[in-house]
């Protein structure tokens, strides 16, 4: 068997495996958005009031808060795993609550991850829309709520930018879900770590349909976003 | 223009330096030949007896293991694609079909342990002390105890399998997780869950001292676990390192490499038996 070969056929198994929906692809896959997308979620609920309250607001070391916000966004996910690790495993103060390995704990790990991104994100677009949209708003007489509503509505690209670059992060992250989903088939196990597992165990064709469908995912955000984002821009 | 000069030194040296490290760089002993890729289950590699075995063997013949730490089944399929020299592995059906299709040659027996079930000293499943590991899996089972399984394809993953197939249970459902990970990474997350596994007692006892789990079953023939040390065919795969890997194959049967094993103990008790040249060996 040629190296040509094999690539072909190993390509060719994965799309039979999407195609047929093999239930070992679609339980990661299910697994995968539903931690990605809780976290997602919660992050984008916590995230954007906080941008607002850090970047509109004018206060004693904001400066250095945004600084470390910045500084955050490059938290390794082995880290952030770790360390929640080292909160709720059965020994530490978190432990009665029994959350490690379940998907829960993954969510949590994970909203840590993305909590930076989102407010750093969201944040630069509240600065720049902040004096024009509050002055021209103010200048029509409009409220504090009014202008608040402007500014979530003039910036609904740039925050949705935010969101799903957390999404992108979150959906391929591994080591996170290994460390405090525990890679337990059918439960925690998504995209990244089935991937790890399958490939491991020399199940070449599993491994690389699940990577052929993780792309699909991160990549198919991105380019909705930045076609709306075209759009936008272009009356 | 002083700055950039001096930039261009600092990057030089840490290219020079890191070169000197990887291994077949310029500036590193021995030639870039000296290296072989060992795969092994993560059992050897995790209770350390690997980093007990492999530096004398270097020293003395200049020849680097790299070692990968898999399971068996990952090991076999590695070896079968010509990506590693040789395997060290401990499931004798997988073993045997290695060796039949023609992708494994000179298997030599090295050394064995037992497996045994560890669970919570609580035991809610009241297997403690039974001898039929078959039996307390199928009180686990009826329990619905937490289990946590390999999953991984792994000689450890296969033994257990085959022991719920005699016990007539299949092993499905919320109480049931498969890990897909190596042996100490089940460990921890039994001792997390309180839960019940099938492992290797050498890896146990590596992890025993920070973990509550306790050796429930023991002592089932069908426990025993032979290791075996096969190298990859040359005829099938002519670049991988035989000649090597036979100087590795002798040095872990020979006399010396047998008593490093036979003398690898933690907290005094011995993790692997040597089996090559041992006297009263019995076979499989």
């Amino acid at each position: 068997m040629t190296g040509l070969d094999f690539l072909i056929r190993a390509f060719g198994d994965a799309f039979r495996l999407i195609l047929s929906g093999d239930p070992e692809v679609y339980g990661a896959v299910s697994v995968s958005l539903q931690v990605a997308g809780t976290a997602t979620v919660i992050t984008t609920l916590l995230g954007i009031p906080l941008a607002f309250l850090i970047y509109g607001n004018r206060f004693r070391g904001r400066h250095l808060v945004i600084t470390f916000l910045n500084t955050l966004m490059a938290l390794p996910t082995v880290v952030v795993g770790l360390f929640v690790y080292a909160f709720i495993t059965r020994r530490s103060i978190l432990g009665p609550l029994d959350l490690l390995f379940s998907k829960k704990a993954m969510i949590i790990g994970e909203v840590v991850l993305a909590l930076p991104i989102v407010i750093a994100l969201a944040g630069s677009a509240v600065v720049s829309l902040d004096r024009s949209v509050k002055e021209t708003a103010r200048t029509l007489g409009a409220g504090p709520s009014r202008v608040l509503a402007t500014i979530l509505w003039e910036g609904r690209l740039a925050f949705a930018t935010a969101v799903a670059a957390a999404f992108g992060r979150l959906i391929g992250e591994v080591g996170v879900s290994m460390i405090l989903g525990g890679n337990i088939a059918g439960v925690t196990r998504n995209i990244p770590t089935a991937i790890a597992t399958e490939t491991s165990k020399g199940e070449f064709s599993l491994a690389m349909a699940l990577g052929i469908v993780l792309m699909a995912l991160a990549l198919g955000v991105n380019f909705v976003l930045r076609y709306a984002q075209g759009r936008g821009e272009s009356p | 223009m002083r700055n950039r000069r001096l930039c261009l030194a600092v990057a030089t040296l840490f290219v020079s330096l890191f070169l000197a490290h990887v291994p077949g760089g310029p500036g590193a002993h021995g030639s870039p030949d000296s290296a072989i890729r060992l795969a092994t289950t993560t059992s050897t590699d995790n209770t350390g007896l690997l980093g007990l075995l492999l530096p004398p063997f270097t020293a003395r013949y200049g020849v680097e293991v790299q070692v990968i730490a898999v399971g068996t089944g990952a090991a076999i399929a590695l070896a079968e694609k010509g990506d590693v020299d040789v395997i060290l592995v401990h499931d004798r059906v997988s073993e045997d079909a290695f060796i039949e299709k023609g992708f494994g040659v000179n298997p030599r027996e090295v050394m064995h342990n037992d497996f045994v079930i560890v669970g919570p000293s609580s035991d809610p499943a009241g297997i403690m002390g039974l001898r039929d590991a078959s039996a307390a899996l199928g009180k686990i089972a009826a329990r619905r105890s937490l289990f946590v399984s390999r999953g991984d394809e792994s000689g450890t993953h296969k033994k257990e399998k085959r022991l719920w197939h005699s016990a007539g249970v299949r092993p499905e459902g919320g109480w049931y997780w498969s890990a897909g990970q190596g042996m100490g990474a089940v460990l921890v997350m039994a001792d997390e869950k309180r839960a019940y596994t099938l492992t290797d007692r050498g890896t146990y006892l590596a992890f025993k001292k920070k973990m509550d789990l306790s050796v429930l079953v023991e002592g089932d023939a069908r426990l025993f676990n032979p290791y075996r040390i096969i190298a990859v065919n040359p005829a099938l795969h002519p670049h991988v390192k035989y000649v090597e890997v036979m100087a590795l194959i002798g040095w872990l049967t020979s006399r010396e490499g047998q008593e490093l094993i036979a003398n690898f103990k933690i907290d005094d008790e011995t993790l692997f038996f040597p089996d090559a040249i041992a006297p009263g060996r019995t076979g499989d």
